[in-house]
């Protein structure tokens, strides 16, 4: 025991040592999850974000029918890289409604313009409030709803072409 | 092009953007009444932006943190407690977002180890002593 036991500090010395290595070493991840997946959607109304479409509130994601909420904003460069995937999302039969963020409704129609509309409605959501009463750190964010209005899940960050099969099967079967 | 601009997107992640709006009215502003101002202050500087994450919401710069400090603000004024405000972020981001981080399953340790270390160096100065007199 008295032999072995000298050796005490140096073994504690390179498990510390190792550990601290490891957490300097392993990749950081600055993503925020929401804490609210599995709650429903926060009271909320905003007005029209741009014209043509109606605007969004938290009674219409609780209709009976799934919803992919998509948190974006015209200014934002990833949301346009994933326009096309929403559009996907759309016409495989998902209502697809989104929030715009501290967004002007002249770049919000630009930006639909230029990048196709895949929304049945966008809200305004100019201080950012429900952004934050989602448990959203940035844009784009996408959380899919069921019909009763529920947090079902969450996609930080911009949709990929090889994520909307699954975003299709996810919003369908969450009735 | 498609492509191009998914792999221009991947590169300017990060970075993200900055809208053009300007800031939420009570973001740098001061609410009227001073006894407020000090709370939603005192609030603030223990809130940890969303954006710039080594930051408090009192001292980053990025958009959201001014939102978070308007709606703190908005939420002072309208005379909220801000230990409500606070747990009202803690629901939605977990208490990461707090640098007043409560005591709970991953955090015992925090306030654990200083009596773990001084009971550690009672037993190693103890057992130290006992040795001399022999």
């Amino acid at each position: 025991m008295k032999r072995y036991g000298k050796w005490a500090p140096l073994v504690v010395f390179i498990l510390l040592g190792s550990a601290l290595t490891y957490g300097l070493a392993k990749p950081d991840t600055t993503n925020i999850r929401s804490k609210m997946i599995g709650a429903s959607v926060p009271s909320f109304t905003l007005p029209p974000a741009t014209a043509g479409l109606p605007g969004l509130a938290s009674s219409d994601l609780a209709t009976g029918q799934p919803h992919l909420l998509n948190i974006f904003a015209s200014w934002c460069v990833p949301c346009a890289a994933e326009a096309p995937q929403l559009k996907a999302i759309a016409e495989a039969g998902v209502p697809v409604v989104g929030i715009a963020v501290r967004d002007r409704p002249e770049a919000l129609g630009r930006f639909l313009a230029r990048n196709g509309n895949a929304f049945r409605a966008i809200g305004a959501d100019d201080a950012s409030q429900v952004q934050m009463a989602m448990g959203s750190s940035g844009v784009p964010e996408s959380f899919v709803i069921d019909g009763k209005g529920r947090i079902l899940s969450q996609v930080i960050g911009p949709i990929n072409p090889q994520d909307v099969a699954g975003l299709v099967a996810a919003v369908k079967a969450a009735r | 092009m498609r492509r191009l601009l998914l792999a221009l997107a991947l590169v300017a992640a990060p970075v993200w953007a900055d809208s053009d709006l300007p800031p939420a009215p009570l973001a740098d502003t001061q609410l009227p009444d001073p006894k407020q101002e000090a709370e939603a202050q005192a609030l603030m500087e223990t809130i940890r932006c969303l954006v710039c994450q080594g930051q408090s919401i009192a001292d980053s710069n990025a958009e959201l943190a001014g939102d978070m400090r308007a709606m703190v603000r908005q939420r002072i004024a309208a005379g909220e407690k801000p230990q409500a405000i606070r747990a009202w972020l803690v629901r939605r981001y977990g208490s990461w977002v707090t640098y007043d981080p409560p005591l709970d399953g991953v955090t015992w340790l925090l306030w654990a180890a200083p009596i773990l270390f001084v009971a550690i160096g009672l037993f190693v100065a103890r057992s130290s002593f006992r040795r001399m007199r022999v």
